[in-house]
């Protein structure tokens, strides 16, 4: 087998079984990526004493297929003054992000010979924020390149966004990579026998799920979108597929988000009964998380810019800063 | 120069000789935004918030979802118009007079009046109305027709889904008004 020193895993598979793996994630995620806009939307309605859509299928649950087959047989239009390439770049590059973010997310231990996860990669939570943020490039681009004032105002405030929310989210992930010792989730994961990181990292847990809101752009952190009053952000010049394939990486992101947090510092995949319902565990504690996203998107309102920014530098993170000082003593102490 | 009172920081209305304490209203002020008390009082009222909106989901639902389901209406309500017949002698109630079609602001009833013919009687009075024609497209429901008949032949009923693409259609007959309609329309219940 061709052994590419690209990076160091952990444990090492059959390349066929790297295949299966991924083909067997994709497909899972990209079953529950519909299923969850249709779930949004009747949580949503719930929140605010409405059933939500309920008409296409019973109970609403062919929505989702109405809602692609509109976009699909939509146009893919270009405005005139439009950078082309950079154009259509714009919505794929947070696709690519996202699917490659899924990868590291522990679905479960090494089981038979087979780890439940795409890559343990030694610098876990560190390839989760390389990647994450190539999301904002697909942002960044596809607002400036679409030659359009909201684009760009879109394009700007999720720049912004980006620089006040990055480094609290990642300091707040440091409290657990001290306790756990290791960048690897499945070790985070293995380092939660006792108790789930939640209890020593609450705050932490807190931090990190604020900037979650602001990575996946929901609100109250929707600023790049802004429908009230930048009509879509940098969304705005898109349409069809295109506009589809960013309302599909905000769910993933959520997902990704979820399936962090749930590894940091819910326990992962730990749970009462057999070793094959682990996949379960994780996935119910994901989805769990995406409930709390969808509880804050049907509570807060859209925050001001130079609020998430404040926010951000004045709150967020001396509030991380000090969580790692205090756990670093208390790593040390004990 | 500034004045405290013109800042309206410690504002004594006695320093202000033409005002009298009782034209004072004392405003009550939040904290002011910002710092960690902020940030923390901030938190507060977002937890409330996610409270609150806790509570409507475990409420549920409120929609009546309307084409399948009718939002009830109040007894008084007024809707489409019913003619009556007498329940023992199946005779129409309605004999002719117009004071209806009179009493119409919109002026949306026509009535033709006709004698009975004794051996087959369409009305207990003395005439009948031979058209009785009511422009659903101009009603306003202000329920005049039914206060001005002195028969009670003309009442408001409880449908309101009235609604067509022809006007034509919108002409209610006699042998219209006469029948039963084909949907009832749910009452509210007693203290609903």
């Amino acid at each position: 087998m061709l052994a590419l020193p690209l990076a160091d895993v952990n444990f090492v598979e059959a390349t066929w079984i790297m295949v299966l793996k991924s083909v067997i994630i994709f497909a899972v995620i990209f079953g529950i990526l519909p299923v969850l806009t249709v779930v949004e939307r009747k949580l949503i309605g719930r929140f605010q004493h409405r059933y939500g859509p309920n008409r296409v299928g019973p109970f609403g649950i062919l929505q989702p297929l109405a809602d692609v087959g509109k976009l699909i047989s939509k146009e893919s239009f270009r405005p005139a003054n439009a950078v082309s390439t950079l154009f259509i770049l714009g919505p794929l590059l947070p696709v690519i992000s996202g699917v490659l973010a899924l990868a590291i997310i522990p679905w479960g231990d090494v089981q038979d010979g087979v780890g439940l996860y795409g890559i343990d990669v030694p610098i876990g939570i560190l390839y989760f924020f390389a990647v994450g943020s190539i999301a904002f490039y697909g942002l960044v681009l596809g607002g400036w390149a679409s030659g359009s004032k909201y684009s760009l105002l879109g394009a700007m405030r999720s720049a912004a966004q980006l620089i006040s929310y990055e480094v609290a989210m990642g300091l707040a992930l440091l409290g657990v990579v001290m306790m756990s010792g290791s960048l690897s989730l499945v070790d985070a994961v293995h380092a939660q026998g006792e108790v789930w990181f939640i209890v020593p990292q609450f705050v932490g847990f807190l931090i990190f799920m604020l900037a979650g809101f602001a990575e996946t752009n929901r609100t109250p952190f929707d600023m790049p979108e802004a429908d009230a009053e930048l009509v879509q952000g940098f969304m705005t010049e898109y349409g069809g597929m295109r506009f589809g394939s960013f309302l599909l990486v905000e769910y993933m992101e959520i997902l990704v988000v979820s399936g962090i947090a749930a590894a940091m510092f819910l326990g992962g995949w730990m749970g009462p009964g057999p070793s094959f319902l682990d996949p379960i565990w994780m996935l119910v504690k994901m989805l769990g998380l995406v409930f709390a996203f969808i509880w804050v998107r049907a509570t807060l309102p859209r925050l001001r810019y130079d609020q998430l920014m404040s926010l951000g530098w004045k709150v967020l993170l001396p509030l991380a800063t000090l969580n790692i000082l205090v756990t670093a003593i208390l790593v040390v102490v004990t | 120069m500034s004045t405290p009172a013109q800042n309206g920081e410690n504002f004594d209305p006695k320093a202000v000789a033409y005002l009298s304490s009782a034209d004072v209203v004392s405003v009550q002020r939040g904290p002011e935004p910002g710092g960690v008390g902020g940030a923390y009082r901030a938190f507060g009222e977002t937890l409330r918030g996610l409270k609150t909106t806790m509570a409507r989901l475990i409420e549920g639902p409120l929609t009546i979802e309307y084409p399948e389901e009718k939002t009830p209406v109040y007894p008084r309500f007024r809707g489409r118009h019913k003619l009556h017949k007498f329940e023992d002698t199946g005779l129409e109630k309605c004999v002719g007079c117009s004071l209806c079609a009179a009493a119409c602001p919109a002026d949306c009833i026509r009535v033709v009046a006709a004698e009975n013919i004794p051996g087959d009687r369409v009305s207990a009075g003395e005439r009948y109305a031979a058209v009785y024609e009511i422009n659903l497209s101009r009603c306003i429901f202000c329920g005049y027709c039914e206060i001005a008949c002195p028969f009670d032949a003309i009442t408001m009923g409880h449908d309101y889904e009235m609604a067509d693409y022809d006007r034509s259609n919108l002409i209610f007959t006699k042998e219209m008004l006469l029948a039963e309609p084909i949907e009832r329309t749910p009452l509210k219940s007693e203290g609903e």
